[in-house]
C-alpha cells in the first residue's frame, strides 16, 4: 500500500485521540465501490477494479447492457463469460475506447495491469 | 514527435530531458501512441484537423515533482495543461485547450491524506476518484458520505474545480462550495496553501474556509493560475435515514405556484436534495402525437389546450422528487410539511418513494435502484452512460457534450427558457439529448442540460458545434450564461460574460500576467489566454 509522507504539519499535529485516519491511501485507484472478491486472481482483480462498474453483472452496468443490446444473446453480455476475446482485442478497446467507453491512459491502467486483464478475459 | 507551439525542438528536447530527471523515464510520455491516450475521447473535432492534442504528457507522483516540473516548464516556456483524473468527459477530457501543450497528468497522485470523522472532512490529492474515497470510507467503517456526481470515476478535485455537483445536500453537493482549503503549485514552482493552511501548525485547514485576508480559492477553479495538488472537502455525516417522495401538479400554469413553493422549501433548507424537474406531459409527447402538437408548439403551449389534453389523458403537468436525509422523525416531519405547502395547489398528487436506514450492507447497496445510487452517495456510472447502446437505443453515440445554461429559478424562467431553447432546436432541426427540463444542482438556480451527440461522422459533429455556438449566443441574448463548458466552447461561452467591455476578462488577464507571467499554465482555459497568445482569441 502506498503511504503518504508523514512530514506534513497537519498530519503530524492531528490529535491522537481524534477520529482521524492519516496517511492511508488506496492500494490502487479503482473504479469500483467495493474491494475485489477474496482470492481473486491478479487478472480478475484488475477486472474488478477497472471494469466491473460498467461490465459487471447486475443492474446499472452500462457496458453489460450495451453488449446485451448489441449481441442480443448471440454472445454473452458479460465480458467474463466471453470465449472469443483475444488479448489484443482487449488491449485495443482499452487503449482506443468504443462508443461512450473512453480511452484509458497508462496512469489509469498500466501496461502490466492491462496485460493481466487481457490474459484474464482471453483465458477461455 | 509533436512540439509545443512557439518552442524550438532543441529547447523542447532539453525540457523533456529535465522532466525525465524529475519524474522518471516511465512517466514522461512522448511517443504518438502514448500521447494519443490523452485525446479527448468525446472530442467534437474527432477525425478533423482541428482536434486539440497534446505534444507530451508527464505524470508526477508527488507535489515536489510537480514543483520541479513547473520550474522546468517555466524556464523553457513550455505550455502545461494539468488534469487530475482526466475524466471530465462531456466537458473535456485529458486533452488541453491549446494544441501542443504538455499534459500534466496528476492521476498517480491518488493519496487520501486524511479522513476526519468528527469534522466530517477529507484531504485528498488530485488523482483520488469518488470510487476511491467511497471505498476508503466503507472499508474503514466511517459514518460518512461523500457526495458523488454522475461519473463515479471522476476526481474530487477536478470535478470541484470545474464547478461540478452531485445529488445530496448543500454545501457538499456543490463540490466547489463544499471544499475547504487548497494546496497550489504556482507557475514558478512556489507552493501556496489557502485558508487556514497558510498558518504553519494550523489544525483547522479543513474546518475554516477563509483563513484571513482575501479568499483566493476561486482563482483556481475554471482557471489557469496554478496547479492544485491537495484539496480539503467536507463530507456528510451519514444520516440515520432517507426517504423520498414525489409531488405532481395537474395544470400548465401550476408551474408558477409549484416553483414558488419549491424555492421557499429549498432556500430554507427544508428540502435539501438536487431537484430534477419532471413533466409527464412532456414525456408523453415523445410517443403521443396529439400531446406533442400541444406541448411542442412553437411559441409555447397554449395553457388551455395543454390542460384540456392533460385532463383527457390523465397526465400531470409538472413535478419533482424530493429526497430527505436525517433522523427519521425529522425527515418524516419535513415530508409532511412539504405536502402541506404543496397541498394548496388544487389537484396536487403525492407519491411515496423508496426509504432506507443506514448504514447499508453491501448487499443493500447493490440492491439500490441504479438511478437512485447517486442520491445515496454511492458512486457508479449508470447516469453518466448517457447515449450508450441499450435495448431502446440501438445507435449509441461516441460521446456527448453538454450545453448547460443557468436560468432563473421561477415558473416564468422555466417556461421562457424551455420555449426559447425548444423553438431554436426545432428551427435548426436538432434533437438534443436530455429531458429539456431544468435541474437545481446549485443553490437558488435552475440549470438546463442539453446534450449534443459526438458521432463518428465529422459532418454531424460540425453541425452540432455550429448549433452549440448558436445556442450560446441565443442564451446570452436572454441574459443566460453557461455554468461550465467543453474546451471547444470556452471562448464563446466566456465571451458572453462581457459586462463593461469585458471587465471581468480584463481582470483575469491582469491576474494571469501577474501570477503566471510566462503564460505556461492551461493557456486558453475558460477564455483566459496569456499575453503572448491573446491574439488567438477569435
Amino acid at each position: 500500500m502506498r503511504r503518504a509522507a508523514l512530514t506534513l504539519p497537519l498530519l503530524a499535529l492531528a490529535a491522537a485521540s481524534a477520529p482521524v485516519a492519516a496517511g492511508d491511501a488506496p492500494a490502487t485507484s479503482a473504479w469500483s465501490a467495493f474491494a475485489p472478491p477474496a482470492g481473486a486472481t491478479p487478472g480478475r482483480t484488475v477486472f474488478w477494479n477497472y471494469c466491473e462498474a460498467c461490465h459487471g453483472d447486475g443492474p446499472g452496468k452500462p457496458g453489460t447492457a450495451a453488449l446485451a443490446a448489441k449481441y442480443n444473446g448471440a454472445k454473452p453480455a458479460l465480458l467474463e463469460q466471453r470465449t472469443d476475446l483475444t488479448p489484443d482485442t482487449v488491449k485495443t478497446f482499452v487503449r482506443n475506447g468504443v462508443s461512450i467507453m473512453p480511452i484509458f491512459r497508462k496512469t489509469e491502467l498500466s501496461d502490466a495491469d492491462l496485460a493481466q486483464l487481457a490474459d484474464y478475459l482471453a483465458r477461455r | 514527435m509533436r512540439t509545443p507551439p512557439g518552442v524550438s525542438v532543441g529547447r523542447y528536447q532539453q525540457a523533456l530531458r529535465q522532466f525525465t530527471d524529475a519524474v522518471g523515464r516511465d512517466f514522461v510520455y512522448t511517443s504518438d501512441a502514448d500521447v494519443d491516450l490523452y485525446r479527448d475521447a468525446y472530442s467534437p473535432f474527432r477525425g478533423e484537423n482541428e482536434e486539440i492534442v497534446a505534444s507530451a504528457a508527464i505524470a508526477p507522483d508527488s507535489v515536489e515533482q510537480v514543483q520541479q516540473v513547473m520550474r522546468i516548464a517555466n524556464e523553457h516556456r513550455i505550455p502545461i495543461y494539468p488534469v487530475s483524473t482526466g475524466k471530465n468527459l462531456g466537458y473535456g477530457g485529458s486533452a488541453p485547450v491549446l494544441s501542443g501543450s504538455v499534459v500534466l497528468d496528476l492521476k498517480r497522485m491518488n493519496r487520501i491524506l486524511e479522513v476526519n470523522e468528527r469534522n466530517a472532512s477529507a484531504l485528498v490529492e488530485p488523482g483520488v476518484s469518488y470510487f476511491d474515497l467511497y471505498r476508503h470510507i466503507r472499508e474503514r467503517g466511517y459514518r460518512l458520505w461523500v457526495d458523488v456526481p454522475d461519473p463515479g470515476w471522476g476526481g474530487l478535485i477536478g470535478n470541484a474545480l470545474d464547478h461540478g455537483a452531485g445529488y445530496t445536500v448543500l454545501p457538499m453537493r456543490d463540490h466547489f462550495d463544499g471544499h475547504c482549503g487548497m494546496e497550489v503549485v504556482l507557475a514558478n514552482g512556489d507552493i501556496v496553501r489557502t485558508g487556514m493552511g497558510a498558518l504553519p501548525g494550523a489544525t483547522t485547514w479543513q474546518q475554516f474556509h477563509y483563513g484571513v485576508g482575501p479568499y483566493v480559492d476561486g482563482l483556481f477553479s475554471q482557471a489557469n493560475f496554478g496547479v492544485v495538488t491537495k484539496m480539503g472537502f467536507w463530507l456528510y455525516p451519514e444520516p440515520e435515514a432517507h426517504r423520498c417522495g414525489s409531488v405532481y401538479v395537474p395544470r400548465h400554469d401550476d408551474v408558477h405556484a409549484f416553483v414558488d413553493i419549491l424555492c421557499y422549501l429549498t432556500n430554507s433548507g427544508i428540502c435539501d436534495s438536487t431537484i430534477q424537474f419532471d413533466s409527464p406531459m412532456i414525456t408523453a409527447a415523445a410517443k403521443d402525437a396529439a400531446v406533442a402538437a400541444i406541448v411542442n408548439r412553437r411559441g409555447g403551449a397554449a395553457p388551455s389546450d395543454w390542460d384540456h389534453i392533460a385532463a383527457e389523458r390523465g397526465l400531470m403537468s409538472w413535478g419533482t422528487k424530493f429526497h430527505f436525509y436525517g433522523p427519521q422523525k425529522v425527515i418524516d416531519a419535513r415530508w409532511e410539511y412539504v405536502r402541506e405547502r404543496f397541498g394548496v395547489i388544487p389537484g396536487v398528487k403525492f407519491t411515496e418513494g423508496s426509504a432506507h436506514r443506514f448504514p447499508l450492507t453491501r448487499e443493500q447497496v447493490e440492491q439500490v435502484d441504479p438511478a437512485d445510487k447517486v442520491s445515496l452517495g454511492i458512486p457508479n456510472l449508470q447516469i453518466f452512460a448517457f447515449g450508450a447502446r441499450t435495448q431502446d437505443n440501438p445507435s449509441p453515440t461516441s460521446g456527448h457534450l453538454w450545453f448547460s445554461p443557468v436560468v432563473p429559478m421561477s415558473g416564468e424562467g422555466l417556461l421562457t427558457a424551455r420555449r426559447v431553447f425548444h423553438d431554436a432546436f426545432a428551427e435548426w432541426d436538432v434533437a438534443p439529448l436530455g429531458s429539456g427540463l431544468p435541474y437545481s444542482f446549485h443553490a437558488r438556480t435552475f440549470l438546463f442540460l442539453y446534450g449534443f451527440q459526438v458521432t463518428a461522422d465529422p459532418a454531424v459533429n460540425r453541425r452540432n458545434r455550429a448549433t452549440f455556438r448558436r445556442m450560446i449566443q441565443l442564451a446570452a441574448e436572454h441574459g443566460w450564461g453557461e455554468y461550465r463548458t467543453h474546451p471547444a466552447f470556452m471562448e464563446p461561452v466566456t465571451d458572453a460574460y462581457s459586462f463593461n467591455n469585458h471587465a471581468l476578462r480584463r481582470l483575469h488577464e491582469t491576474l494571469k500576467d501577474a501570477i503566471d507571467p510566462n503564460g505556461i499554465i492551461s493557456a486558453g482555459r475558460y477564455g483566459i489566454w496569456p499575453r503572448h497568445l491573446r491574439q488567438r482569441r477569435t
